[in-house]
């Protein structure tokens, strides 16, 4: 590729042609402020933050959306820029409430960060709030449409990565809003409550739907026993909060921390990780054998589900009718379980903890209480547990490791996998294909569907029988796959779906994970754990198999479609 | 109470129909679209945007985008007879904001709505009709008044009211 040299600031740099002045400036050592632009997303240029000079040019340029062309000569720190930047600030400010203390995102706002930076210490022009209502209709996510600084992150991912359209600019002026569909409640309209918007949002305007206050109320009821489940994910990103690497946090220590903030005992959603395993695996095998629909969907991630429900009716029997691990844990946990441990069902409390704010909604759809309860009382994200370590001063990172309590806590490093994209599939391959062929896997990773790549497959032979199989994540990549289904032209029998970019780890639930190389990071970290694990495959667990000896009796049973197979709704939403 | 009006209804979303199908399959179609929606219903109705989204598969948000970005498009109900007034610099110092004032009073019209209960009227402030030489001004569908003062305004719009009346249920 041609090399293009130009001066920034007296500094004279080659960076490739068609290279932005924003990220040439960024190799020369100069940081431009940037609110619309995401590294992830394409150029909007909306918020003008990024302004620089260019010689030669009258007025002041936006780097991200300005290529670079040979000899241009760039100014980024003279008095004209800054008093720009300023200017920019102070407009968004006037239309932003103050209230910062109180915010969500007070301390990791994009917008506070600036206002910091660029010393803005009061406002010339007026405050005019726009008092509009906030956005509750949702179990999931809350909008606060005052905050909004419309810089359209929010609408480009909900656009182009997940395709699902619910949001959009509407108005006009002063008045232009991101709204939902038809200036609707976000309820309304196809959102699936993946969350992805929260992560694209830079000030404080789309949120997670808090429980935490709940949370310490039940906790404080002595006629409820707390147990919770807590998904393969949100170690990771636990460990990173507080200041560590993915990997640094081992399951038994958060086990202790959160004996230690409330509750009562501590299971894994690793156990029914497995335990969907068991199911989703023999319904595949027994669709391939017995000529039922195909290619087979998975159904663990919610927002594809309510996706599936909103966009593609026609095509719900493509999706296993297993109930994702959150929800078969919810059901046997007031069940099984509670016999077991000789528990009255009425006393527990079932919290799971999930990096996904979609499983908020899952657990409240009404056909979710097949114990006979509600078989999940509460969820809780990451971001939620965090804050309950940082109020109570608890570091996971400091204590010693402790032992999850019995009968649902014992998982696999298969189990482990459900939290990265591709993982399911990963797992379903080494039980399917042993009770297939009836041998041993020598190797047990499939490489083809790991990693980031939006889009994997995998053709494998086993003993003759061709099983084609597909991987993606993030919506836009699922409609590709269903788009083929629709059309009839589907070569495969198994495709696993997961609505976040890297599936769970990069979950809407997840504290603000800005880029794809942070959740490629965590990728490796749920890899190095089922490498550890020393028990990798799901129906070599030995809780799954008390399970099934004691209490379901047989896979696929009619004690497991009580309990752990669901059916799905046709949504009508305005698409 | 007649019901005719359920029937004219329906004849509007079959023309709906009909003009979406010749939009199939053209591109940067949501104006046109939009304005022939409009021709049909006098407005654009929630329900209209949901069928166009649906049959010509566009996202709703995005059409919802459009139609609110522009001032030709209107997403509420309109009243048959349309008063604009000028709220203009030349019009307001000869007394625009009296005769708006005498208009809301007339019309009935409280609370920010601006169209009548029986949506014969609906009122729209506008920034200027361009016959400042007149004001202050304002124009009764195609019919422009100018120089007028308060006081007049029961008379005119009654003029618009007398004919409706008759033709109330025919339309």
């Amino acid at each position: 590729m041609s090399e293009t040299t130009v001066m920034i600031n007296g500094i004279k740099i080659s960076v490739p042609a068609g290279t932005s002045i924003l990220h040439a400036a960024q190799k020369a050592g100069f940081k431009i402020p940037t609110l619309c632009y995401h590294p992830d997303q394409e150029i909007k240029a909306n918020c003008r933050i990024c302004v620089v000079e260019v010689e030669g040019q009258k007025n002041l340029m936006p780097s991200c959306a300005t290529a670079v062309s040979e000899g241009m000569v760039i100014k980024t720190t003279t008095a004209r820029v800054l008093e720009a930047r300023r200017t920019i600030l102070e407009l968004m400010m006037a239309h932003h409430p103050q209230d910062c203390l109180q915010c969500v995102r007070n301390g990791s706002c994009e917008l506070q960060e600036l206002a910091g930076e660029y010393d803005v210490r009061y406002n010339r022009f007026p405050q005019e709030d726009a008092h509009l209502p906030l956005d509750y209709s949702t179990p999931s996510i809350v909008r606060d449409p005052n905050k909004c600084i419309l810089c359209g992150r929010c609408i480009e991912l909900c656009t182009s990565k997940q395709t699902v359209n619910a949001l959009g600019l509407a108005h006009r002026g002063f008045d232009t809003q991101v709204v939902p569909s038809i200036g609707q409640e976000l309820f309304e309209s196809p959102c699936v409550m993946c969350g992805q918007c929260i992560h694209a949002c830079p000030v404080g305007a789309i949120d997670g739907r808090e429980q935490i206050s709940e949370f310490l109320a039940a906790a404080s009821d002595p006629n409820k026993v707390i147990v919770t489940q807590i998904a393969p994910a949100v170690r990771l990103a636990v460990a990173e909060a507080f200041g560590s690497e993915s990997g640094q946090l081992s399951m038994e220590q958060l086990v202790g921390a959160l004996r230690m903030i409330g509750f009562d005992h501590v299971l894994h959603t690793n156990f029914a990780a497995d335990l969907t395993i068991m199911e989703e695996g023999y319904e595949l095998l027994e669709r391939i054998s017995n000529g039922g629909t195909l290619p087979m969907f998975t159904s663990c991630c919610p927002a594809w589900v309510r996706f599936a429900e909103v966009f593609y009716p026609d095509f719900l029997e493509h999706l296993s009718t297993c109930k994702s691990p959150q929800q078969m844990f919810g059901a046997l946990v007031k069940t099984y379980w509670a016999e077991k441990m000789g528990i009255s069902p009425v006393k527990i409390f079932s919290v799971s903890i999930m990096p996904c704010t979609a499983k908020k909604y899952e657990a409240v759809r009404p056909e979710m209480g097949d114990s006979g309860y509600s078989d999940v009382d509460m969820v809780l994200t990451t971001k939620e547990i965090i804050r309950l370590f940082q109020m109570t001063g608890v570091n996971p990172l400091k204590l010693d490791a402790a032992e999850f309590d019995p009968w649902m806590g014992e998982y696999t490093g298969s189990g482990v996998l459900f939290g990265a994209s591709g993982g399911v599939m990963e797992a379903a391959l080494r039980t399917v294909y042993e009770e297939m062929t009836g041998r041993s896997l020598v190797k047990l990773e499939f490489n083809e569907v790991r990693g980031m790549e939006g889009l994997k497959e995998a053709a494998l032979d086993w003993d003759g029988t061709i099983v084609r199989v597909a991987v993606a994540h993030t919506l836009s990549n699922a409609r590709v796959l269903m788009d083929q289904v629709a059309a009839g032209k589907s070569p495969y029998q198994f495709i696993e779906v997961m609505a976040c970019p890297g599936g769970c780890i990069g979950g809407g639930g997840q504290p603000l994970t800005r880029t794809n190389e942070q959740r490629a990071k965590r990728m490796e970290a749920i890899y190095d754990e089922d490498r550890s694990r020393a028990v990798r495959k799901s129906h070599d667990n030995r809780e799954i198999k008390i399970l099934y000896n004691d209490y379901l009796h047989e896979i696929l049973g009619h004690k497991s479609h009580e309990l752990l197979h669901t059916k799905y709704t046709i949504k009508r939403k305005n698409i | 109470m007649c019901n005719c009006g359920d029937y004219i209804q329906d004849m509007r979303y079959v023309a709906l129909e009909k003009m979406l199908d010749k939009y199939r399959h053209t591109t940067g179609k949501i104006i046109p679209v939009l304005q022939k929606t409009q021709e049909i219903f006098k407005y654009i109705p929630e329900e209209a945007i949901k069928i166009i989204a649906e049959e010509l598969k566009i996202p709703s948000s995005e059409i919802y985008g459009v139609a609110t970005f522009y001032g030709q498009f209107h997403l509420q109900v309109r009243g048959k007879n349309i008063i604009r007034v000028c709220t203009g610099t030349a019009c307001h110092v000869q007394g625009g904001g009296k005769l708006l004032e005498s208009i809301t009073k007339t019309l009935g019209l409280s609370g920010g709505t601006m169209t009548t209960n029986d949506l014969m009227f609906t009122l729209e402030p506008v920034a200027c009709l361009g016959a400042c030489g007149m004001a202050p001004v304002m124009m009764i569908n195609e019919d422009t008044y100018g120089r007028i003062s308060p006081e007049e305004v029961p008379e005119i719009i009654s003029r618009y009211m007398e004919k409706d009346g008759i033709e109330k249920c025919i339309a």
